[in-house]
């Protein structure tokens, strides 16, 4: 059922990349419970836009849970305090009356701020750039059953092109590690006859480029997986460790 | 295979492989220990403490063994800082609990707790044994005279109830070291799947409620009985 919230937010403030930030506190009411928290948050931009103040700067697109666009670290968690969603698919119902909720952007040196709670996550299209992809022409689509895939393998490089590259493994896990993303990326690709060929060199190289840019290693704690808004399964990290070790022993 | 261990899964499949390594050992160890509570005349443990100390593989194994201990200390440090700097600004708010096990985020803790306690350990014990094996005393079993390392580990326990207080926490603080190594350490070899995933959970944490059963057993034991 309806019911109506008074909040304080307490959001992220940062004119640029190279200023200091700091927090600041402000109070919205009679918010929806039916409301996402996006929307809450445009409530409160165009309220501080009619009390002539900046209102705050955060990454949102498709508000469908598709593009991978928003983030939010909202009370402790990417993407909020609700399972499985990215952060517009979030519903003030999971907030209760009164309550502080604090927003933070994603915190990595990978991720630098933009703006207020806008990091800049080029390094993800950096990590892709290195080897997430078939580097010759693969046709069009075959036949059916011209190229034989078993219907498990299938749906695994199925799951792990689930991955939108919102960053929120990186902003959950405690090393600010990109493992999940980048053993999702290459899972897709190892998976499958076309990007197999290429496996073993791309594991390396999206590696390398994952610590070149500053993110952390894996410790196996499993907060990435657990905070994913598309499930992506640390398996894949383990996928990932063999490709990378046999592209190494190889050599 | 240039540049190995300047990658952080490269760096993890030494701690993986020290760590597994490690594991091994502890097997031996606490089966060895374990003839400290079945044999109150002290004859069992003295015979394979001695067979340990005389044994040619385990000679060749020691400093193998050694050398593991210390790359897989050194390197936890150095693997902590790099991941520790991989965020300078740290959230206000965080939920860690939600999403990771206490342990999974604190073995670099647990671990240098195991570590002190392993000073200690090597203290009490392995210097003794070493180095000053005449303050042990002799005993004849089945016609060979053999140091009685038994009086020297049963005596400490016997003799200090804060002893055995320390090495029953010690014992349980290793146990959640492993419930996460175990299984980490074979994921980390890329040796995992979804299915292996579960089942290297629960042999992580049976095998961690052996380990510090088994160790903490042994000075409740003589806490207990003497």
């Amino acid at each position: 059922m309806e019911s109506f919230l008074n909040l304080t937010i307490k959001v992220w403030h940062q004119k640029g990349p190279t200023e200091k930030g700091r927090f600041e506190s402000y109070k919205v009411e009679h918010i929806s419970t039916d409301s996402s928290f996006l929307e809450m948050m445009d409530i409160l931009n165009e309220k501080l836009i009619k009390e002539n103040k900046e209102p705050i700067a955060f990454d949102h697109d498709c508000r469908e849970g598709i593009c991978g666009m928003c983030s939010l670290y909202i009370n402790g968690r990417p993407h909020g305090p609700d399972d499985d969603i990215t952060t517009c698919q979030l519903y003030m119902r999971k907030f209760k009356d009164g309550e502080t909720i604090t927003v933070e952007p994603w915190r990595a040196a990978a991720f630098p701020v933009i703006k207020d709670l806008i990091v800049d996550r080029t390094a993800f299209d950096k990590i892709i750039a290195a080897g997430g992809y078939i580097s010759v022409g693969t046709g069009g689509v075959p036949d059916g059953n011209n190229i034989a895939i078993p219907k498990d393998i299938a749906e695994q490089a199925m799951d792990s092109a689930a991955c939108i590259g919102c960053g929120a493994c990186v902003a959950a896990c405690k090393n600010s590690s990109a493992m999940l993303f980048v053993s999702a990326k290459v899972s897709q690709l190892a998976l499958l006859p076309q990007g197999k060929a290429e496996s073993k060199r791309r594991a390396k190289n999206m590696v390398k480029k994952m610590e070149e840019l500053g993110f952390g290693g894996c410790t196996n704690t499993r907060a990435c997986e657990v905070e994913c808004p598309k499930n992506i399964s640390v398996s894949n990290i383990a996928r990932l460790n063999r490709e990378f070790l046999k592209s190494e022993f190889s050599e | 295979m240039s540049n190995f261990l300047s990658v952080s899964i490269g760096r993890k499949f030494l701690m993986s492989i020290t760590g597994i390594f490690m594991m091994l050992f502890i097997c031996v160890h606490l089966t060895l220990n374990l003839f400290l509570v079945f044999d109150d005349s002290g004859n069992l443990f003295n015979v394979g403490a001695n067979f340990m100390s005389t044994n040619p593989l385990i000679k060749i194994m020691e400093p193998i063994l050694a050398l593991g201990f210390i790359i897989h200390i050194i390197w936890a440090f150095i693997i902590y800082y790099q991941n520790y700097k991989t965020r300078p600004i740290g959230y206000a708010v965080t939920d860690r609990s939600y999403s990771s096990n206490w342990n999974a985020r604190n073995m670099l803790v647990i671990g240098a707790l195991v570590l002190t306690f392993l000073v200690i350990h090597l203290i009490n014990f392995y210097y003794v044994i070493k180095f000053d094996s005449a303050a042990m005393g002799q005993v004849t079993i089945d016609g060979t005279q053999m140091h009685n390392t038994y009086a020297l580990v049963a005596g400490l326990f016997k003799g200090s109830v804060i002893y055995g207080i320390l090495y029953m926490t010690a014992g349980i603080l290793l146990g959640f070291h492993l419930s996460h190594g175990f299984w980490s350490a074979f994921h980390t070899i890329g040796f995992n799947n979804e299915n292996w995933i579960p089942r290297l959970i629960v042999v992580s944490k049976i095998f961690a409620v052996i380990v510090a059963t088994g160790f903490s057993i042994i000075p409740l034991y003589f806490m207990i009985k003497f």
